[in-house]
């Protein structure tokens, strides 16, 4: 197999602007759309964190007395939404995935590369739509699971806009699972077998499989709800002889491989930062693999685990708190190789190595909470409380946001040229980890203590650590400033970085910092040990 | 060799002392009122401090190493070359998977105790003919002990309140009242979009749902005034969507109920 370069392509591509506009342009480059990616997923992060922080404001008194109760809705909707399908997914698979991925299997650039532009050329416009439609007649306020009937009965406009934006978004992270697929099987370079692939890419592979598998469902779902609400069909309509419940089997079919979404991805991330850092080889290559793929394999089949208060018989509760459970065991074996890859290491204490870490202790826990909410008699108590908010959030933000930000300082350099600021890197982990602990720890002694999610007032009894837990958010919107000066900083006067600031021996930094447009000015290497760290003598400056 | 093992021995055995400690000694839970509660607590005591062990386990783990094994000034070059080690990959297989297995077969028993495997059957006198399906629910009631004396009692759930009706005494009521020690059988639906009743104290939640009813059976063991909180998103007033249970000793209970029961209901 060969590369080769489509000749009407690069004459495109001597037409595209040059500088920071193309940033701003159908650019066709995998590196461009990475950045493109990564950039408007961190806008909507901002706006997103503002809704998170709203949230903690109204909650740090029991009355509903900061926002109409109306709008609270709205603000917890648009929060998990735009976090989810315009922050997380976005980043973790569109930003960091076309940014590396042509790099590791050697390509000079996605197999489609139309196709990726248009994958995220439809990211701002549903975004912006989604955001708007709040002045419409309001956003939608069913919450992220628009669960009817309430999202039938809900006023229209905003339900509406709201399943629109999702359809584009959804139809984007298709789009997108398709390209890392053909690129990951068929564009690698001669020579280069899947078992030596970096981490990333078989991350990268399992998670696009879930999503070409079951974004399409989602789809559906949402197109049948907008039927019900447009068309006055009855498919979920009870009023009209639907059945709720079903919607709830379809919609999770979706969102829970969606989380595998998020974190597997981040799972591959961190697999490539560690052993860079610890200059260490990935201990365990090859069950890392079969383990990703027991995950993709395992997360298809724990969908009704969000259903187990809901219309669902006492077989298929039990059924699916043991598959739920056994994602604990593959997901355990990645923990452990991460800490025996640390383990003999010579570790840079940095801030990648240090949001890394961060990430395993947060997912740790999260793990824990997660397998116990899977045994249904203790989810029974705790389902749809602050315990499962708590939960998740040291999986989303605990786990995958810490790896966004552990990426970032990581391959800032390569993309820039310059290194970030280590000083301001550490703050900036130190404020985020205090923080979000802070913020989310006491939450799960609210849920098992009587307080529900969703909720703008709460009893007085449990101010006290709703405050906490609002101090914890304030600490989390803070710690955004070091980093936004640091990356502002770095991007102008920061250190030169060279080419290969870390010595890492993945395929990404054999190449010039920035990249040149095709990725390499000769042949692509070939790249057979990716983590060969302590095996070859080679240049260490 | 022998040192290096004695500190891990150590390390470890403090490990499991302080999670143990800390799970027998940390109450994180609400009072318990319903024979379901302590069955629940024991579940969670458990996961608790299996939960802990691993937790601070890996903790220290991370932190150590970064400590132990973190560069030095004076250092270059790299770590080991370790590219793995089949038996310990083999380790952490089998071991999470056997306490796994554990774990899914002792909550399997602990949901078994609470009544969640039993047949949904509601022992309600108006619909003794079972037609009609019930979806889902706790029940508690197997087919062979359903007892005249439960007490029967059916929910229905509307933006943004609970009203139960008590059909011996053909009468409606905005707080639920029980007695203590006896077995309640609720039948539940919604009048319109779901909701959820949930009763911290007593460990229990069922979804209330349009057009499928569900039923939720459960023995109150204490005296006294409990909340019935709404734990699904049912609209802009679902955070103020609250009810009260109110459990009393049986004369308590009687004088209530006969205050409030229609005569109709002796035809």
């Amino acid at each position: 197999m060969t590369i080769s370069i489509d000749p009407q392509k690069t004459n495109n591509e001597s037409l595209q602007p040059k500088g920071w506009l193309r940033y701003f342009s159908f650019s066709l480059d995998h590196k461009v759309i990475g950045i493109q990616y990564l950039v408007c997923g961190f806008l909507f992060y901002l706006i997103g964190g503002t809704l998170a922080s709203a949230i903690r404001i109204e909650l740090a008194s029991p009355m509903s007395d900061f926002m109409p109760r109306d709008v609270y809705n709205q603000v917890l909707t648009l929060h998990g939404t735009i976090m989810i399908f315009l922050w997380i997914v976005p980043v973790v698979n569109g930003a960091f995935g076309n940014y590396l991925i042509p790099f590791y299997v050697g390509a000079r650039d996605m197999a489609f590369p139309r196709l990726n532009a248009v994958a995220f050329w439809l990211i701002p416009p549903s975004g912006l739509m989604l955001v708007a439609s709040y002045f419409v007649e309001g956003a939608a306020q069913a919450g992220w699971t628009a669960y009817p009937p309430l999202s039938i009965t809900t006023p229209q406009s905003g339900q509406i806009i709201w399943i629109l934006s999702v359809l584009l978004l959804g139809g984007s992270s298709i789009f997108g699972g398709i390209n890392f697929i053909a690129t990951i099987i068929k564009l690698r370079r001669p020579g280069l077998k899947l078992m030596q692939l970096p981490m990333y890419c078989w991350a990268m592979l399992g998670t696009s499989l879930l999503v070409v598998l079951s974004t399409p469902v989602l789809a559906g779902t949402l197109i049948l709800l907008s039927f019900d609400i447009i068309a006055n069909t009855g498919f979920f309509n009870p009023v009209l002889g639907g059945n709720v419940v079903v919607y709830q089997h379809l919609f999770w079919f979706y969102s829970h491989p969606a989380v595998y979404i998020m974190v597997l991805p981040a799972f591959g991330l961190v697999s490539e930062i560690l052993p860079v850092h610890a200059r260490k080889p990935l201990f365990g290559y090859t069950t890392m693999v079969f383990s990703i793929m027991g995950i993709v394999v395992l997360g298809l089949v724990v969908w009704a685990h969000h259903m187990f208060t809901s219309g669902t018989p006492p077989w298929m509760r039990l059924f699916f708190t043991i598959a739920t459970a056994f994602i604990a065991v593959p997901t355990g074996i990645k923990f452990f190789n991460w800490v025996a890859t640390l383990w003999g290491g010579k570790i840079s204490i940095n801030s990648a190595m240090l949001f890394s870490c961060g990430f395993i202790i947060n997912f740790v826990f999260g793990g824990i909470t997660g397998v116990a909410l899977a045994q249904v008699p203790f989810d029974i108590h705790v389902h749809d409380t602050y315990f499962v908010v708590a939960h998740f959030h040291y999986i989303v933000y605990g786990g995958t946001v810490f790896i966004i930000f552990s990426s970032i300082y990581h391959w800032f350099p390569k993309v820039t040229g310059k290194m970030l600021n280590e000083k301001l890197g550490i703050l900036h982990f130190i404020i985020t980890f205090i923080g979000f602990n802070l913020c989310f720890a006491p939450q799960h002694w609210l849920g098992l203590n009587g307080m529900p999610r969703r909720v703008a007032e709460y009893d007085p009894q449990f101010q006290f650590v709703n405050q906490i837990s609002s101090l914890g958010a304030l600490l989390m919107a803070i710690s955004t400033i070091p980093f936004l000066i640091n990356v502002f900083l770095s991007v102008r006067n920061g250190k030169d970085a060279g080419d290969n600031p870390w010595n890492a021996l993945t395929p990404e930094w054999l190449t010039s910092s920035p990249p040149p447009v095709e990725n390499w000015e000769g042949e692509a290497p070939l790249v057979e040990e990716p983590y060969g760290y302590g095996k070859k003598i080679y240049d260490q400056k | 060799m022998l040192n290096k093992n004695i500190y891990l021995i150590l390390i470890i055995s403090l490990v499991f002392t302080i999670s143990f400690w800390i799970g027998f000694n940390v109450n994180l839970l609400p009072a318990e009122a319903s024979i379901n509660a302590p069955i629940y607590d024991e579940l969670f005591k458990i996961l608790f401090i299996i939960g802990l062990i691993i937790f601070i386990g890996m903790t220290i783990a991370v932190i150590y190493s970064l400590f132990k094994f973190r560069k030095r000034n004076d250092q270059i070059g790299d770590g080991i070359a370790l590219e793995g080690n089949l038996s310990l990959e083999i380790i952490w297989t089998i071991i999470p998977s056997i306490i796994v297995l554990l774990i899914g077969l002792y909550s399997y028993n602990i949901y078994d105790r609470m009544g969640g495997m039993k047949e949904l059957n509601h022992n309600h006198e108006m619909m003794s003919s079972n037609s009609e399906k019930i979806w889902a629910g706790i029940s508690q009631t197997s087919e062979n002990e359903i007892a005249i004396n439960n007490l029967s009692i059916e929910v229905s759930a509307m933006q943004f309140a609970f009203l139960f009706n008590y059909p011996k005494g053909n009468f409606i009521s905005g707080e639920l009242h029980v007695p203590v020690d006896q077995k309640v059988s609720m039948k539940m639906e919604s009048k319109d979009v779901i909701h959820a009743f949930w009763v911290p104290e007593f460990r229990i939640k069922q979804d209330i749902i349009p057009g499928q009813p569900t039923i939720l059976n459960f023995t109150p063991t204490k005296v006294g005034k409990y909340p019935i909180i709404c734990a699904e998103l049912c609209g802009p007033y679902h955070g103020g969507m609250r009810a009260s249970i109110i459990v009393e000793e049986e004369s308590d209970y009687n004088e209530w109920f006969n205050k409030n029961k229609k005569p109709e209901a002796n035809l």
